[in-house]
């Protein structure tokens, strides 16, 4: 929290004013008692007429200056509050911004998304309940007591036991029902987990005719979240009576005790009364304490999690160089080798060969073998452990990450599309980009149907994740979209997937054409790499053979077992 | 209409309340009591003050009487609240959970076109989400709503009893904490819903940025995202600050109300006193009704909006339950036993929406142990056939036997029974893995699970898994390779090894190893057993009894792999493109 602090800075006015609002409002409200005790004392007792409406009239003005205070408090807090929100949000957008592929990799993107979401709002929040209550209720329950202790140093040793005996019974019940609460959570995502289970596999719930035993299951795991909730239900049952008897018991004995002050001439009937008000706001302060608390801690919470996203440092620093050498050469590997942050073993090993300008270069094996982690070193969205990767003859470690991303477009695996027209999707790597550069994309990638199909053209609006086009419409736009970007070099990261061989086919072939682009395809599929210029075979993180098709069938028994697996020995020879 | 709605899921929830009806009255039996013995506690309070009169004039003797009596009232207050608070959560808690269970049976009642074309998300959070939140609202109705209805009438008569003027003075003030609410109330509500559509834009466009922030990366969009999200992030400041601040204006309003009912009481009750008309206790306690008195006129506004939202969600949790159920088998529906693996598709036509008709006129028949292939570009409805073979979907004309008997005819149960099922997308459960494998066969013991998982060349991997056969698998199957959750999908089908197999060959994301195992695996079911395929392995097609080429939704060509290539047509074609 601390280190979050900071955010309020800018906010420093509004973040004192506040809860010095706040307490000059809780004063107002610890007078009245006292002003009712001596409108009882003075103005009942001696029928004096204009003193009760003079003490009513200060009465009045007290709740009017007490709600202004408040307001103004309320305004204070709410400025500061959302001002830091606004301004931790922007910093964590950004500071997202600059992390490379292995700290997202490490935090997770979805845990991004809730962190820069809800755990911020709930900061917010914290922060707002905290410039607004924290000082409140604490202040009330002391100033109750010190105003006790004005009235009768005797009656307040009544308080001084109550109080303490209150927190005790309020924080005891938080104390036993919180991990009690996290059992009803679990049962709960037990049941979550349930029913989305059942939900995606419904298929299968079915063929296999296991309906009722699901149901079975499911009435054992609702049972369970129905005695956890009963369990904690009891124990928070418990807090509204005990806090109950102990304030009333505190009252009996303060008008037993009052009584006998009274007898003796210590105190007045009406200080009797105002000590009883003053145990009531006592209660009331200290009942809303314990929300506090509870909201406090799970803002806590959020607030750690903010932090370590603050916390990751992007491991990557980018270098000066705005061009390339101008060489032949587009992609150098020299004696590479690469481990994910964090794993013992090296997902890539000795990698060494070079490509020249374009050169079409096939990458298969099977999955784990490490073709993604190849090509996601090109770009440089992870540092190499080992050796040095070349992108047209320099270290990608000297180039400046824009200009060296510039040279590169990449599909990747997972067909990613954002809300928005289908032209801004398709600008999305290259903002100038004209309609005609676009349509000529969509062109080679197979994809000038799709947007053909559409009644608004390349105005079509795309929706969140791009749910309203089919997985193979996904992909070739994805694939436009990187060549609309006219890259240097382009890889196609298992792209094709979710196309059908006559496409997939007919995508090679317009690939092929684009004459100066340096192309790399990583499939799994022994078809898709057939007809590269020439195919790098991986096992297992390393390079198991690179050649021609034909030469690898003679000289590389994986990539032999690859092609005999899916094609027949006639197709893997029709090349031939 | 709309009123009838809301009649009506009010009378389905009393149905459901209906079983806990004694911990109904139950409860408001103790509601009352505490109720009015909480209101009593003043009236004694205020006896007892009225005993303690100045300097040498007190009546100890009856002060000890009087707090003696309020002793045993605070006790039995304090019971009387516990008991209710049990009682309440008996029928939250139970009525929530009567309803939460038949959601779910219902889940597993309802027809997959359902399911289909409904998000999941949806779903889920009908019968979680909503249900929920109806007993959050049904909890705090229970324990509120009544109790706060009984503090106002009775508060109102015990005021009227000790004195009229000064009862008047609070029941004309209150009114007006209700009015500065609900206007407070309006306007942010207006303040909130705008705050809620603008964090929902961002939490689209994070989602989005970030949860794609590789790609992001890759394209270099950084900063043009950074400025988009910087244009919500500051309309959602000034809608926040608003927000925020007209919300938290409520309570200091209401509280200054009461401060006024406070003050109201605390004047005419002193001018009252003055005259005699009441007592000093008597005032002391119509000070702490004034406290008391707004409290649940507040409460029970909260209360208000809180059950109409319950009652919103209870109908989306109603309409859930009461969608369409599968059609139920016919009672005197056939049980099927003894399937060689004859089946026969005649004139079947099917679609799923009418607009667009799919499956028109097609026929089929298949022999036992014949291998049918079905190949086709993506989306050109395979898994339809799919579902209206294992009857997931009801054919609209013509009909599927099974043996020669109408599939319609079968209980669903014993048809699905002799299916053996692997698709594509591998479904595990959150169990570990001997129980994953023996899901179709709850009863197996565990050498039959070991010889399945053998048989589908699972055993291997399974041994090298930290706990073997107990190892837990994680949520969809988290530590498990595509591969290898396919292996274990096998080996489910294996354990039951039914006569008529559908398999959905992955298209990609295996290695090489693991898919030389699960063909193996694959050849090995389907060993003597009628199988349908998707096939997109060039091997499988080619030693196929039957190929079906499908496209947009129908069959157009039928034929061994030589006959379709000899003919010359799309398969020719399909099958020659990859070559080019």
């Amino acid at each position: 929290m601390r280190k979050l602090l900071k955010y309020l800075n800018k906010y420093k006015k509004e973040s004192i004013i506040g809860p010095l609002f706040k307490l000059l409002e809780a004063c107002f409200e610890l007078l009245v008692p006292l002003i009712m005790a001596s409108m009882i004392d003075v103005g009942i007792a001696k029928k004096d007429t204009g003193y009760i409406f003079g003490m009513g009239s200060i009465l009045i003005l007290f709740a009017v200056l007490g709600l202004a205070c408040s307001l103004t408090a309320q305004y204070f807090a709410a400025k500061a509050s959302v001002g830091f929100g606004t301004e931790l949000r922007h910093d964590m957008f950004v500071h997202i911004q600059e992390l490379s592929y292995s700290e997202i990799d490490q935090a997770g993107s979805a845990t991004l998304v809730t962190r820069i979401t809800s755990d911020i709002n709930q900061v917010q929040s914290g922060v707002n309940l905290v410039l607004r209550l924290f000082l409140r209720s604490p202040f009330i329950v002391v100033g109750a007591m010190i105003m006790a202790f004005t009235i009768s140093v005797k009656l307040a040793l009544i308080f001084a036991v109550a109080v303490p005996l209150l927190s005790i019974v309020i924080y005891g019940i938080m104390v036993v029902s919180i991990p009690l609460y996290r059992r009803v959570q679990k049962g709960l995502d037990r049941i979550l987990l349930s029913t989305r289970e059942n939900l995606e596999g419904i298929r299968v719930v079915r063929a296999f005719g296991m309906q009722e035993k699901e149901k079975k299951e499911f009435e054992k795991e609702n049972e369970f979240f129905l005695a956890a909730q009963m369990l904690v239900g009891k124990i928070s049952a418990l807090l509204n009576p005990v806090t109950y008897i102990i304030v009333n018991a505190a009252a009996i004995a303060i008008v037993w005790y009052g009584g006998k002050e009274v007898y003796a001439g210590g105190i007045t009937q009406g200080e009797v009364i105002a000590l009883v008000n003053y145990m009531t706001q006592i209660l009331l302060a200290l009942v809303a304490l314990s929300n506090l608390i509870v909201s406090f801690t799970k803002a806590l919470a959020c607030a750690n999690r903010v932090n370590e996203v603050f916390a990751l440092r992007p491991s990557i620093t980018e270098g000066q160089e705005t061009e390339g050498a101008g060489t032949d050469e587009a992609v150098a590997f020299e004696n590479v080798s690469f481990a994910y942050p964090k794993s013992k073993a090296y997902a890539a090993q000795d990698l060494e060969f070079s490509v020249k300008k374009g050169e079409m270069i096939g990458i298969i094996g099977g999955t784990g073998s490490g073709k993604s982690t190849l090509v996601n070193l090109i770009p440089r969205f992870y540092d190499v452990t080992e050796g040095c990767v070349k992108v047209d003859g320099r270290d990608v470690k000297e180039y400046c990450l824009e200009t060296l991303r510039k040279k590169i477009g990449i599909v990747p695996q997972k067909a990613v599309l954002f809300q928005g027209s289908i032209r801004d999707n398709m600008k999305i790597g290259n903002e100038d980009a004209d309609d005609e550069a676009i349509m000529e994309a969509l062109k080679i990638a197979q994809a000038r149907e799709v947007v053909g199909e559409k009644p608004e053209g390349l105005d079509h609006m795309i929706s969140e994740s791009g749910k309203n086009l089919s997985g193979g419409q996904r992909q070739r736009l994805t694939i436009a979209r990187a060549i609309v970007k006219k890259p240097e070099i382009l890889i196609l990261d298992d792209s094709a997937s979710a196309l059908d061989f006559a496409t997939d086919a007919r995508l090679r072939k317009a690939v092929r054409g684009l004459k100066d682009m340096t192309v790399f395809v990583v499939s799994q599929r022994a078809a898709s790499v057939m007809q590269a210029d020439r195919i790098i075979v991986l096992e297992d993180g390393r390079i198991a053979g690179i050649g021609t098709h034909q030469e690898l069938l003679k000289t590389c028994p994986v990539y032999e077992e690859i092609c005999y697996s899916q094609l027949s020995e006639k197709e893997a020879g029709y090349h031939a | 209409m709309h009123k009838e709605g809301k009649k009506g899921t009010l009378m389905k929830v009393l149905r459901y309340i209906r079983p806990y009806m004694h911990y109904v009255i139950l409860s408001l039996l103790f509601a009352a009591l505490s109720v009015i013995l909480t209101l009593y506690a003043p009236i004694l309070l205020g006896e007892a003050i009225d005993c303690i009169v100045g300097k040498g004039n007190v009546d100890f003797g009856e002060i000890f009487l009087i707090l003696e009596k309020t002793a045993c009232v605070i006790i039995v207050t304090g019971i009387a609240q516990w008991l209710m608070n049990l009682c309440n959560n008996q029928i939250t808690y139970g009525v929530v959970k009567d309803i939460r269970l038949k959601a779910f049976k219902k889940l597993e009642n309802l027809p997959l076109s359902y399911v289909d074309s409904h998000a999941s998300g949806d779903t889920i959070s009908r019968i979680i989400t909503d249900v929920e939140q109806f007993s959050d609202g049904l909890l705090m109705g229970f324990s509120q709503f009544f109790t706060g209805a009984v503090t106002i009438l009775a508060t109102l008569l015990f005021m009227l009893s000790i004195d009229v003027k000064i009862s008047l003075v609070v029941v004309l003030i209150t009114p007006l904490s209700f009015f500065v609410a609900g206007f407070i109330a309006k306007r942010t509500y207006m303040m909130f819903k705008k705050q809620s559509e603008t964090r929902a834009k961002m939490t689209s466009l994070v989602n989005e940025m970030v949860g794609n922030q590789k790609v992001v990366q890759a394209f270099g969009y950084g900063r043009r995202a950074s400025k988009r999200f910087d244009e919500i992030n500051d309309t959602l400041k000034g809608y926040s600050l608003r927000a925020i601040f007209f919300s938290s204006i409520t309570n200091p309003s209401t509280r200054f109300v009461n401060n006024l009912v406070y003050m109201g009481v605390g004047i005419t009750g002193a001018l009252s006193a003055i005259t005699g008309a009441i007592s000093v206790g008597q005032l002391s306690c119509f000070l702490t009704y004034a406290n008391q008195y707004t409290k649940p006129f507040n409460e029970i506004s909260g209360v208000v909006t809180e059950l109409q939202n319950a009652f919103a969600c209870a109908k989306r949790v109603f309409d859930f339950m009461e969608e369409e159920p599968e059609t139920p088998d016919d009672a005197d529906a056939v049980v099927l036993k003894e399937v060689e693996g004859n089946l026969s598709l005649c004139n079947v036509s099917f679609s799923y929406k009418k607009e667009t008709p799919l499956l028109k006129d097609l026929n089929l028949e298949v022999k036992p142990g014949q291998k049918i292939a079905i190949v086709g570009p993506t989306g050109c409805g395979k898994t339809t056939l799919i579902n209206l073979l294992m009857r997931f979907y009801d054919v609209n004309q013509g009909e599927i036997r099974m043996e020669g008997i109408d599939i319609r005819r079968l209980t669903r149960k014993s048809l699905r029974e002799n299916y053996g099922m692997v698709l594509q997308e591998t479904w595990l459960k959150s169990a570990t893995i001997a129980e994953n494998i023996a899901y179709g066969k709850p009863d197996a013991t565990m050498e039959e699970i070991m010889v399945a998982a053998k048989e589908a060349h699972a055993h291997s991997f399974i041994m090298r898994m930290p706990e073997g056969y107990d190892t837990m698998i994680s949520e969809e199957g988290g530590s498990l390779s595509q591969g290898q959750k396919q292996l274990l999908c096998i080996a489910r089908v294996m354990l039951r090894l039914p006569p008529v197999l559908i398999l959905d060959e992955a298209t990609s994301s295996i290695d090489t190893r693991t898919e030389i195992q699960v063909q193996k695996a694959f050849e090995k079911l389907m060993e003597g057993r009628t199988s349908f395929i998707v096939a997109h392995r060039l091997s499988t097609i080619r030693t196929a009894d039957r190929i079906l080429v499908m496209k947009d939704g129908n069959i157009i060509e039928q034929g061994t792999h030589d006959e379709l290539l000899s003919q010359g047509g799309f398969y020719k074609n399909l099958y020659e493109s990859q070559f080019l």
